[in-house]
């Protein structure tokens, strides 16, 4: 494995402490945010943004590169009816079902093995959106 | 409005962010979710929309950070977790519905909660302060008739 997989993989595991720490492993609790009977997610959103924010904004400057060479580039996205249409339904999802993309793959390690089938569909969709979308 | 109190959330939230600002910092790259299913179907399909070079490029990292949240996940429900290893009562038809639709449309989104909620925001991008506004403004509404309809956890 190259360096820079390993450091993916430590902050990937980081990550997925963090995920399951919070509770976000549990579609319960991220369903509870959502029916707003308790409103921990915005504490894990708003603290990993800060955190994340702070590195981009602030210890990224003076860095000036990446420990491991090339150039820092902050994520941005162009605004257009897609990303919003694609929001929605998204939000759908999130709201049917209390799964995300990276909530539901590091709620396998809790031993959730019903995830799986979200996950898969999650392939499902976005293999469906890539052959539609052209 | 926090019967569990503040403190995990807050917690968690600031070792997510410890280990995504860490992978930018080393490797300049945002560690993001959703853009792993397509990448990862690269490997499966033999279409041109997967087979593109970016795809084939981010792939191996993209995994990568996949399998390390599983292990993250792992490592704290052997050590810390207060329930241990756990199943969800949410029922099938929702995890494969909801799981559809997330797939769908985080990619037509082109972000998730990680890439438009965590690194997106941090960025200062508008798109994903839109982004994050509609997806969760939706699934409030959404889990809030679910509820209505009788239909739980």
């Amino acid at each position: 494995m190259n360096k820079r997989n390993i450091i993916v993989l430590i902050g990937g595991i980081l990550f997925g402490f963090g995920l399951s720490y919070s509770g976000m492993t549990k579609q319960e609790i991220v369903l509870s945010f959502l029916k707003l009977e308790d409103l921990g997610l915005i504490f894990v959103l708003g603290g990993a943004a800060l955190v994340t924010a702070f590195a981009i904004n602030v210890l990224a400057k003076y860095q000036k590169k990446p420990v491991l060479g090339g150039e820092f580039k902050p994520r941005r996205r162009i605004l257009s009816w897609k990303t919003i249409i694609g929001a929605t339904i998204f939000g759908l999802g999130w709201g049917i079902s209390g799964q995300c993309p990276g909530s539901a793959v590091a709620s396998l390690g809790t031993g959730n093995l019903p995830v799986l089938l979200g996950i898969f569909s999650m392939f499902i969709g976005a293999y469906l959106k890539e052959l539609l979308d052209s | 409005m926090f019967p569990l109190g503040i403190e995990p959330y807050l917690i968690g939230g600031l070792i997510i962010g410890i280990g995504v600002s860490l992978i930018y910092l080393v490797t300049g790259l945002h560690a993001t979710q959703s853009s792993f299913f397509t990448t990862t179907l690269s490997w499966l399909s033999k279409r041109k929309k997967f087979q593109k070079d970016s795809n084939i490029k981010e792939r191996g990292w993209r995994l990568t950070l996949a399998i390390g949240l599983v292990i993250g996940a792992f490592i704290h429900t052997l050590t810390l977790s207060p329930t241990g290893f756990w199943t969800t009562s949410v029922q099938l038809w929702r995890l494969i519905l909801g799981g559809l639709l997330v797939g769908f449309g985080t990619r037509l989104s082109s972000g998730c909660t990680s890439g438009h909620g965590i690194s997106g925001l941090a960025s200062l991008s508008k798109t994903s302060l839109y982004s994050v506004v509609v997806f969760m403004g939706v699934a409030i509404v959404t889990a809030s008739i679910v509820n209505m309809l009788g239909v739980s956890p």
